[in-house]
């Protein structure tokens, strides 16, 4: 194939682009364990109260810092406030009482789908201390909207 | 009027009212998400519109549009009736019956699932059966494409087809492949579920194979629009294509690279482990390659036109261009608004980055720019373009027609501009009321969300100028004598004979080994596990 000189010049320079991008990706993995929640793990969605995974819902403090069990349901979360200390490894594990939620905790990368039937999970940090909004941000029906819970990170005690 | 024009035209005219009802609804919701109280306003109505407007312009417009434009490049560039006509008007009603039967039903409140339309929501069993109607009227219609083709083929051995069926080709093998998922998901799920026939489905296998057609699905709306840009705007420009070959090999890296990305629209979900979502990853960022190559080509062919018309300067060929023509504005605009799209796209598919933006408004801004504007803008302005061809009429109100996409230019840039940045600041997508309950993080982006708003008014002036044109068109349009559909040369001739990007029963089975690596173990393995399924839900 006959390629002019300036386009093959803008087909390299794509490539490297994109390769760089990969590069970039990659790192992020390789050197950060930076990955999107991807947890995999199965629950009855018709027994999450009984299950003894999410009978006790709210914070749970370690020697490494936290695990919040909450469940998304229409149209709240359970518990509506989560208080956790800041600077540590906080572990959220979420799961839904009826249809497909999202757990966002809004100016963080905290973010993950809440769909019933999985348990969703993921290990964050929060590094500054303050009230955050937790939104459902995918459609679950009429009151979708007014979906929302707080989130707030507390100076960790010495 | 041809029989062939008339079967383009029924098409186009669907896709015209579905665009205009559809169009209305979004400026409704643009004022609502202001918080604009209006009488209409409720969470009802704005939930049943946010999913009229989505299955009226991603489903039913697009899929319409581009059946019409299959039509006219099968008599137009392989210079032929399509073949077994039956099957084609067969298609097109099969295709609106089911438009009808959804749209129906989402209008009678029964079907608020949005256009993902994910389960465990339900919706009426007359919004699932509609959609597969729609689907197997395109099936219908991608049956004819390639019987046109092969009847072409035998008529015409060793010669290179022309590049417009080149890239009509690669768009129907797309749908073909792509579509297997939802209908896999649709017939096997959700159907025999709606009608309680199965008490129980799982969603994320319904998510997996909802994606497995939902991100090809953006390249069914997109490969149409390129083969305008490759093989109309050149000509109307008053210029060459620049180059024929890459033209080719962008098309077949879309038949290749379409489908086995799906999992990036999965990243955020549970049940799907991150070393597929990676490999996925890496297939979405080599999509981006045919998309620069397009970038490039399409320039260098509108330059090309601006230096056949005498600059001779660093820049002067822009002024050269024809910028009142309504196809050529609307292309070079869309193209424009594309590459912010594009840019925002290898963001989201950023395998972490996504975390920040994903379900955000962010998301809503950048497939405005993708689908609401490479496309859906292309689309327009090729309307103008094709409808005096097959109708014989003449452009009525061609003013309204001349203003149009820039308008649509402005309305795009201030609606999706402040929706990436509310993103950015975590607002979500399709929330009916921006509020929560007056909490800090909501008050940041209120002002954002009028100009949103605003962006939403030209949008909404900018479609309904383009419906007065086409109706203008239609009833008052001067006749005359068609002017015939002439498709863009390439600036070096390409070299008549079928090379190997011209093979395309070879690339499908590439694209499907492809598919397989990307998805036949990662499902295998979802279908092994130990899964519960999910009753249904309709609370809307």
């Amino acid at each position: 194939m006959n390629v002019p000189l300036y386009e093959k010049l803008w087909m390299w320079a794509a490539g490297v682009l994109i390769v760089a991008f990969l590069a970039m990706i990659a790192v992020g993995v390789a050197g950060s364990a930076l990955q999107p929640p991807s947890h995999v793990e199965t629950i009855d969605p018709t027994k999450i109260w009984n299950d003894p995974r999410f009978v006790r819902r709210g914070v749970t403090l370690d020697e490494h810092g936290a695990t919040v069990v909450v469940v998304g349901m229409m149209f709240a979360f359970m518990p509506a406030e989560i208080r956790v200390p800041a600077g540590r490894r906080v572990t959220f594990r979420v799961t839904s009482a009826d249809v497909t939620h999202g757990f966002q905790i809004v100016g963080t990368n905290g973010n993950t789908m809440i769909v019933p039937g999985y348990v969703s999970q993921f290990t964050t940090v929060f590094r500054e201390p303050g009230e955050y909004l937790i939104v459902c941000n995918e459609y679950c029906g009429l009151g979708h909207h007014l979906m929302s819970a707080k989130l707030i990170v507390e100076e960790a005690r010495p | 009027m041809s029989r062939t024009d008339r079967l383009s035209l029924a098409h186009l005219w669907v896709a015209i009212i579905a665009f205009g009802v559809a169009a209305a609804m979004a400026f409704m919701q643009a004022l609502s998400r202001a918080s604009l109280d209006l009488p209409w306003r409720s969470a009802k109505m704005y939930y049943l519109s946010v999913t009229a407007h989505g299955v009226l312009m991603a489903l039913v417009f697009t899929t319409f549009f581009i059946m019409a434009f299959g039509y006219v490049v099968v008599s137009r560039a392989l210079e032929r009736t399509p073949s077994v006509p039956g099957l084609a008007w067969a298609g097109f009603w099969t295709a609106l019956a089911g438009t009808l039967a959804a749209v129906v039903t989402i209008l009678a409140g029964k079907a608020s699932v949005l256009y993902t339309f994910y389960p465990p929501l339900q919706a009426h069993p007359a919004f699932y059966i509609g959609l597969t109607l729609v689907i197997v009227g395109s099936w219908c219609w991608a049956t004819v494409m390639l019987l046109s083709y092969r009847a072409w083929r035998r008529e015409h051995q060793g010669t290179a087809m022309p590049l417009a069926m080149h890239g009509m080709m690669a768009t129907v093998i797309v749908w073909l492949i792509a579509t297997v998922g939802v209908a896999a998901e649709v017939l096997l799920q959700l159907i025999p579920w709606s009608l309680g026939w199965t008490k129980t489905v799982d969603p994320v296998l319904a998510r997996m194979l909802f994606w497995y057609f939902g991100h090809p699905l953006v390249y069914f709306w997109l490969l149409p629009a390129y083969v305008i840009w490759y093989t109309v705007l050149p000509r109307v420009a008053g210029g060459r294509l620049f180059s024929d070959p890459l033209a080719r090999l962008v098309f077949v890296l879309f038949v290749l690279l379409s489908t086995p990305v799906g999992f990036h629209h999965q990243f955020m979900d549970p049940g799907v482990s991150a070393g597929w979502k990676l490999l996925h990853t890496f297939l979405t960022m080599g999509i981006l390659f045919p998309s620069f190559v397009t970038a490039f080509t399409v320039t260098a062919s509108m330059e090309v036109a601006g230096r056949m018309q005498g600059a001779t300067g660093l820049l002067d060929w822009l002024g050269k261009l024809p910028w009142r023509d309504p196809l050529f504005s609307s292309v070079a605009l869309s193209m424009i608004l594309f590459a912010f799209g594009g840019i925002g796209g290898a963001i989201n598919a950023s395998f972490g980055m996504n975390a920040v933006v994903h379900n955000t408004a962010w998301i809503q801004g950048h497939f405005h720019l993708t689908v609401g504007s490479a496309a859906a803008l292309t689309f327009m302005g090729a309307s103008y373009w094709l409808l005096p061809r097959l109708t014989g009429r003449e452009l009525e109100l061609a003013l309204l027609a001349r203003v149009q996409p820039y308008l649509w230019f402005m309305g795009m840039l201030l609606f999706s501009f402040s929706n990436h940045i509310t993103g950015l600041m975590g607002m979500p997508r399709r929330i009916y009321d921006a509020a929560y309950g007056d909490a800090a993080a909501a008050h940041a982006w209120r002002g954002l969300t009028e100009v949103s708003a605003a962006g939403g008014l030209l949008l909404f002036a900018s479609a309904a100028f383009f419906i007065l044109v086409m109706v203008g068109t239609a009833l008052a349009g001067k006749r005359r004598e068609p002017e015939p559909v002439l498709w863009a040369e390439p600036l070096h001739p390409p070299a008549p004979q079928r090379t190997l990007l011209d093979r395309y029963g070879l690339w499908t089975v590439v694209a499907v080994i492809l598919v397989l690596i990307a998805y036949a173990y990662p499902l295998l393995t979802h279908l092994h596990m130990v899964r519960f399924g999910s009753p249904g839900f309709k609370p809307y």
